[in-house]
């Protein structure tokens, strides 16, 4: 199996995921009513795993929390979120951490 | 198919589904970009960039498969992941069923794949009421042409990012709003207790084989929300307590 190939089945995967989220209530011939706590468990699950993917993007580098300051991504993740702490959304803290990182980056090396 | 489509496109209830999420289009294109970008540049060829963006098709859930496709994790933690990220729509999905109710199964699971956040809280806005009434397919339908725009902005994303050299490290552009979009789901004190628990817990288990850490993170901040909330209830009962 290629790796092409792999990476493709990953895909269609997730697209499957996208179907069976979207419709899973729509599926069922009869409706039936979300149970309220697993509606109360799946509120948090979805913050719970955008976190779980992010905190280690932010604060780790091969595998171990960053031993230095000196990694762009610390102060373009502090821009941002002080950012939205001034004005809530995903594009103005997406733009002035960009604004951080890439310099630090390019010119710095961090 | 075409004959009913004409009809659709004349169709006052369609129209204003479409009027109705058009201040939305620049802030989706910017985002869909954004996820176009950060597809090649965290090292997916273009051609799989294409097939993720025309058949996945959810944003958050696509930036959060990244780092664990290129970890080349198992596809079940991927897929789990995923599903994790994508349990809102689940929860949308038995609010869509009041007003889709009538259609056919197909139909109304074809629909439902092209309905993501902004056409519920637009939907919602427009019919206030949660009960079924003449033209809410229509209107529903209006709305989910914005499908369109996420697709020509994440393509041009997509053929842009290809041109950046990779040791820019724009794919953090992706991790940067997803950090957007996690903040904002931090609506309560729960919510955040259930934030800082899954960034220890998946920096924490990190060493797992397999992804592993995100499912733990994903089911320690679950877990701890629910204490949280039966400790809430249980000092509420306890007469005398704070």
């Amino acid at each position: 199996m290629s790796a092409g190939f792999e990476t493709a089945l990953a895909i269609v995967g997730l697209a499957a995921v996208t179907v069976v989220a979207r419709g899973f209530f729509l599926f069922p011939r009869q409706a039936w009513s979300v149970p309220a706590w697993l509606q109360r468990s799946l509120q948090l699950a979805p913050l719970a795993a955008l976190v779980a993917v992010l905190a280690p993007e932010i604060f780790m580098a091969n595998g171990h929390l960053l031993s230095t300051w000196r990694d762009a991504r610390l102060p373009a993740a502090l821009a941002a979120t002080l950012w939205y702490a001034w004005r809530p959304g995903v594009l103005g803290p997406l733009i002035v951490g960009l604004c951080v990182y890439l310099p630090l980056r390019l010119l710095l090396g961090w | 198919m075409t004959a009913s489509l004409r009809t659709l496109s004349s169709d006052p209830q369609f129209r204003r589904g479409m009027a109705d999420m058009a201040p939305f289009a620049p802030g989706i294109a910017a985002w869909g970009i954004v996820t176009g970008v950060a597809m090649v540049q965290s090292g997916l060829d273009v051609e799989h960039a294409l097939l993720m963006s025309l058949t996945v098709f959810a944003g958050t859930a696509q930036l959060a498969s990244l780092p664990i496709l290129a970890a080349g994790a198992p596809l079940w933690v991927l897929w789990a992941t995923a599903f994790c990220v994508n349990l809102r729509f689940v929860i949308f999905s038995a609010q869509w069923r009041v007003y889709l109710e009538h259609l056919p199964r197909g139909r109304r699971v074809l629909l439902g794949y092209f309905l993501a956040d902004l056409n519920l809280l637009v939907f919602q806005k427009a019919w206030p009421q949660a009960v079924a009434e003449p033209g809410q397919v229509a209107y529903a339908i209006g709305g989910a042409t914005i499908w369109a725009v996420w697709q020509v902005a994440s393509i041009v994303g997509i053929c842009a990012a290809s041109l950046v050299p990779v040791h820019w490290g724009l794919g953090f552009a992706g991790t940067l709003s997803m950090l957007g979009l996690a903040y904002g789901l931090l609506v309560d004190r729960k919510a955040q207790l259930a934030a800082v628990v899954a960034a220890a817990a998946a920096i924490a288990a990190f060493a797992l084989p397999l992804k592993l850490n995100i499912l733990v993170a994903i089911a320690a901040a679950v877990a701890a929300g629910e204490l949280m909330d039966r400790t809430q209830r249980a000092a509420r009962r306890t007469p005398g307590a704070a």
